[in-house]
């Protein structure tokens, strides 16, 4: 296998080093903004991007977050984390913008409206900005 | 497995205010536009952090990397993107993306588009046709969305003249915008989320 350069670029050998070679997540669950929480600290041995994982998301981290300070594109993170979730090595809290009655009956509501509570506590929180 | 990265590639989040450990869900909001029309000073101005940068990686038929042999001919197509946060309270955390509004990327905004609350379009009056295609892609995929005029010192049209030349539905609001201002730029997200609350509440009173 050939050394890649470090920092950012779009080698493709890193981002198949990185992955093992596996080109998608098979856990396709994961949105940019799907806070990430660590269950463990890295072990030694780890791989050193799955470690970093681990240390960054101590408390809870975006998905997008994640990938802009490993400096790897979003698909490639995804991947990382589907096996760390696998593991149970971190939890995913995923975003929620449907609330109320039609989306606890698992109703795909009629566009992507979310939901009018979510969207008050929006409203509050960017007036007090 | 080898390190492929070192440790100080991976410094970031040590410079950057955490969040809370209650923060539990994440939302979004895209601002779309034409490159230079101010969408990472908008960013910059509301985030709570230095706005950051990552890039998502798709092959030319624009179906994310499922096909690695395609990054590894060089096939694929890499788009960098801007983000900033806000912590609206101890749960929520609104992502601001900035998203280029050329056509070559749309892959790239139906991705970002997926579960967003709404979308801004920051147009420039001297160049309303850049937002042309932005706006179309947004009607089509039923994101709901405001436009935001960014001032840049030449503006002598009115909001019925731009809501012409955008072809724009009565009831999608226009607003003034200097994004430089971080009360601006605030008002903006405001309008765009009094608007998509609007949209919300009348759709419940019409069942
Ligand atoms: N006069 C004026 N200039 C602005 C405004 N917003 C941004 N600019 C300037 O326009 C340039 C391009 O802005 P930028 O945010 O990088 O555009 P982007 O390509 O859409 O992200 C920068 O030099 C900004 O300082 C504004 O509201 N008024």
């Amino acid at each position: 296998m050939s050394a890649a350069r470090p920092g950012r670029d779009d080698d493709p050998d890193r981002l198949y080093t990185v992955t093992g070679g596996r080109s998608r997540a098979h856990n396709d669950s994961f949105d940019l903004v799907t806070l990430i929480v660590s269950e463990c600290e890295p072990t030694a041995g780890m791989q050193s991007e799955q470690a970093a994982i681990l240390r960054m998301c101590r408390l809870p981290t975006a998905v997008v977050e994640v990938a802009s300070d490993l400096r790897l594109p979003v698909s490639i993170v995804k991947i990382l984390l589907s096996d760390l979730l696998d593991t149970g090595r971190i939890t995913a809290r995923h975003p929620q913008t449907m609330r109320g009655p039609a989306a606890r009956r698992g109703e795909v509501p009629a566009a992507r409206l979310p939901d009018p509570t979510i969207l008050e506590q929006v409203l509050v929180g960017l007036r007090n900005l | 497995m080898d390190s492929v990265i070192s440790e100080s590639a991976v410094s970031g989040p040590a410079e950057r205010k955490p969040l809370s450990s209650s923060a539990e869900n994440g939302l979004k909001i895209v601002v779309v536009g034409g490159f230079g029309v101010g969408k990472t000073t908008l960013v910059r101005s509301v985030s709570d952090i230095r706005p950051l940068n990552t890039e998502e990686t798709m092959t030319q038929a624009g179906q994310g990397i499922d096909d690695l042999s395609s990054v590894r001919q060089k096939t694929s197509t890499t788009v960098a993107f801007d983000f900033g946060r806000i912590s609206l309270n101890e749960q929520t955390v609104l992502y601001l993306f900035g998203a280029p509004g050329q056509q070559r990327f749309w892959f790239l905004w139906d991705r970002l588009f997926q579960g967003t609350l709404g979308a801004v379009v920051l147009v420039d009056t001297r160049r309303l046709d850049e937002s042309w295609y932005a706006i179309d892609r947004l009607e089509h995929h039923g994101t709901p969305f405001i436009v935001a005029r960014n001032d840049f010192g030449a503006d002598s049209y009115s909001a019925d003249q731009i809501r012409e030349a955008l072809d724009l539905d009565p009831d999608v609001p226009i607003v003034a915008c200097d994004a430089r201002s971080r009360e601006s730029s605030k008002q903006v997200l405001i309008a765009l989320v009094e608007h998509l609350h609007h949209l919300s509440t009348a759709r419940e009173r019409t069942p």
